[in-house]
């Protein structure tokens, strides 16, 4: 291996890297706040990818007709809910914010589709119409069981992936899909390495977004809230903080995330129905790292992983995804003789 | 009652099952179509009329030998023909064969044909296009040449058979590198294959993902050829390798060049004909070639049972086994990928004028005589 070899490998390992760090916050942010593992995360980034390259295809992608069920699935809940406890006063709005809400990006969606708009509208669309996507699963699958134990929790969000893969695969076939590029052209670094635009984007964009996750966390009331729920659920609520409010943000939060990670990625990597599952399965290793809690070890995670899997490529392709893995092995060695055992769950309070 | 049973059993009847949903329904859905077309171009032989029953496997080797076993018990089928997979044609043909009913299968085959003499297929054999690249390296004055494929047994077959014929070739191949269909990037693989230097690389992928090597290879700004294999000649692959593809050398049947093919080539009628009976059944163009399969399965079909007609009568075991037979000493049926010539003991039935080398430029698959 000469240096250029490892420059060229360890910038793709960074481009990657930035992709995990993204998804890995994703998780981190969901876990912390609602103790559900979100395996569907990588799902949503693709039908993101996918959305946008139907809209470039000019198709109308299917998303649109998820998003509504979707939605109408999660107002009947509301709905029934509301008035099994007597608030119909709070009726529309429900209807408002689980109904009229998810339409919109999904009004957008069906009125560029088969149009040429200018690419960062159709970005934007297809950004918009992934994330109410977490947020109404979440309603209809999760919270109705927000205080089962983390088993239950993982086994749901487990069979939202397998339902989620399953309709990807419905909806946009089997074959896959790569959209324009977001940003053309390179940048010579000295040495006359070529360093493409797109990469720049990835990880500029991981850098941006962090920063602004960290200010969140720091300066807004609503970062303070999910850092309080993430703590103390109890506690939390004992100063007036809903966790089925806070959740709902984290959910939303999330699914932002997911969406960019699509349009991020789909112009660099082939995407399928079902590649969001090794994005959100290798973001899932670097929050481990984390121990799915911390988002600064989660980073160094994404990037470890990254890193480690553009090499491991180098030297042996087909068992590339083992070594990546293989990881964890040490990972959760090192950090079942170091964590101090906290106690198992304590019981929570009813909403 | 006796004479409308009789009526009923008169008719030919054809068994097909291919993946219509499932993920290798890209393929599955093509040669469905290929045998609505087919049927339109032929619905009798010798005056019968021919009955195409068709069903769905998902994508399911299993779900596959059930259908077979459906088509053959319920429907009383005088042939098979499927699948879009090779295990589901496998798991196929070990039910024609227990049923002692003939199949003519539409992908290679990983069978002894020994074991089973039921079974032909009307795809290439892998070998025969592999032997084109290799041809073609060596006129274009290639001396090495990098291997990268799929981790699978698909990547494993080209890689056997590209060091089959490359030795006596006198060419090199210098590295093996290997991918997963699920990958998203192949940097890695396609550094180590710059780094060694070589005339040419050869891809041995299929549909969408074989694309990868074809884009990190652009990316890399590798000058050599590219070559790839039958298995990328699929509208999609197009779509997603984009301009990265340009250039590109691979093997196909010739129907899907059929327009560009000269005057005097054997089967250039017949895919102008299939073509032009495609797009009247279908409303659209024919642009893969697993539609011609089905197209040319039924050709052979057809032409086996105009002979065995003789025999015995339809829908009766005794003119299974005069099918069979006919089958398999099919001579110089002209179809669109190839003319085909069975015999016992074979599985395939074509020869060099089943493959031509296409290059895709802009877009287009364009004959590279």
């Amino acid at each position: 291996m000469t240096w250029d070899v490892a420059l060229i490998l360890g910038i793709d390992g960074l481009a990657n890297g930035a992709v995990y760090l993204l998804a890995g916050l994703g998780l981190v942010l969901i876990f912390s706040v609602t103790r559900v593992v979100f395996v569907p995360f990588g799902d949503v980034a693709a039908f993101a990818a996918l959305s946008l390259a139907a809209f470039e295809t000019g198709r109308t992608p299917a998303t649109i007709g998820l998003v509504l069920t979707l939605a109408a699935l999660a107002l009947i809940a509301e709905v029934w809910s509301l008035a099994r406890r007597g608030e119909l006063a709070r009726i529309p709005r429900a209807l408002l914010g689980w109904g009229l809400l998810p339409a919109l990006p999904c009004l957008a969606a069906w009125a560029i589709s088969g149009h040429a708009v200018p690419a960062a509208v159709r970005i934007a669309v297809a950004v918009a119409l992934v994330v109410p996507i977490t947020p109404l699963v979440a309603r209809v699958a999760l919270q109705p069981i927000a205080d089962a134990s983390v088993l239950v929790l993982l086994i749901v969000s487990l069979a939202l992936h397998f339902l989620l893969s399953g309709l990807g695969l419905l909806f946009f076939g089997p074959e896959g899909s790569r959209t324009g590029p977001l940003a053309d052209g390179a940048l010579t670094l000295p040495g006359g390495f070529p360093l493409s635009a797109q990469v720049m984007l990835m990880i500029t964009s991981a850098v941006v977004l962090s920063a602004l996750f960290f200010l969140m966390f720091e300066r807004t009331v609503a970062g303070k809230a999910l850092r309080a729920t993430a703590v103390n659920r109890v506690g939390a609520r004992l100063v007036g903080i809903r966790p089925a409010r806070t959740a709902l943000l984290a959910y939303v939060l999330a699914s932002l995330l997911a969406g960019l990670i699509g349009v991020l990625v789909a112009p660099v990597m082939t995407m399928y129905y079902d590649s969001g599952f090794l994005i959100g399965l290798k973001a899932f290793v670097a929050a481990i790292i984390g121990g799915l809690v911390s988002y600064p070890l989660t980073a160094i995670g994404a990037l470890a992983v990254g890193a480690v899997e553009s090499f491991a490529s180098f030297w042996s392709g087909a068992l590339k995804d083992v070594i990546v893995f293989s990881l964890l092995i040490p990972v959760l060695m090192m950090r079942s003789f170091l964590a101090r055992h906290a106690e198992e769950e304590a019981e929570e309070i009813d909403q | 009652m006796v004479i409308a049973a009789g009526a009923a059993a008169a008719d030919l009847k054809v068994g097909l099952s291919v993946s219509l949903s499932g993920p290798n329904s890209s393929l599955g859905i093509p040669y469905a179509k290929g045998m609505q077309a087919a049927l339109a171009y032929k619905p009798e032989i010798n005056g019968r009329k021919v009955q195409l029953i068709v069903l769905d496997d998902a994508s399911d080797p299993s779900t596959a030998g059930r259908n077979a076993r459906k088509l053959i018990e319920d429907d009383k089928v005088d042939i098979l023909m499927g699948s879009s997979g090779v295990p589901a044609s496998v798991a196929m043909a070990q039910v024609g064969k227990e049923a002692k009913t003939p199949m003519i299968g539409l992908s290679p085959l990983a069978l002894d044909p020994n074991e089973n003499p039921w079974v032909v297929t009307v795809a290439q054999p892998p070998q025969l296009m592999i032997d084109a690249v290799v041809e073609r390296m060596k006129r274009n004055g290639v001396k090495t040449v990098g291997y990268i494929g799929f981790s699978d047994s698909w990547g494993d077959l080209v890689y056997g058979a590209l060091n089959k014929a490359a030795e006596p070739a006198g060419i090199k191949v210098v590295s093996n590198e290997r991918y997963a269909r699920a990958d998203a990037s192949v940097t890695g693989q396609v550094l180590k294959i710059v780094a060694l230097r070589p005339d040419a690389v050869m891809t041995g992928g299929a549909g969408t993902p074989g694309a990868l090597p074809f884009l990190a290879l652009a990316e890399r700004g590798f000058k050599g050829g590219v070559y790839g294999q039958h298995g990328l000649i699929n509208p999609d692959f197009i779509r997603v390798a984009g301009a990265a593809g340009s250039g590109a050398l691979m093997p196909t049947g010739p129907v899907i060049v059929a327009e560009q093919l000269p005057a005097e080539y054997p089967t250039k009628k017949m895919a102008l004909d299939f073509k032009a009976v495609f797009q009247k059944v279908n409303n659209a163009p024919s642009t893969d070639a697993f539609s011609a399969y089905s197209f040319d399965s039924w050709l052979v079909f057809a032409d086996a049972a105009s002979r065995a007609m003789g025999k015995a009568e339809p829908g009766t075991p005794e003119f299974r086994v005069a099918l069979r037979d006919a089958i398999m000493s099919t001579k110089e049926v002209v179809g669109t990928h190839g003319v085909y010539n069975f015999k016992p003991g074979s599985l395939y039935g074509v020869d060099t004028r089943a493959r031509v080398i296409v290059k895709l430029d802009n877009g287009q698959w364009k004959l590279a005589p």
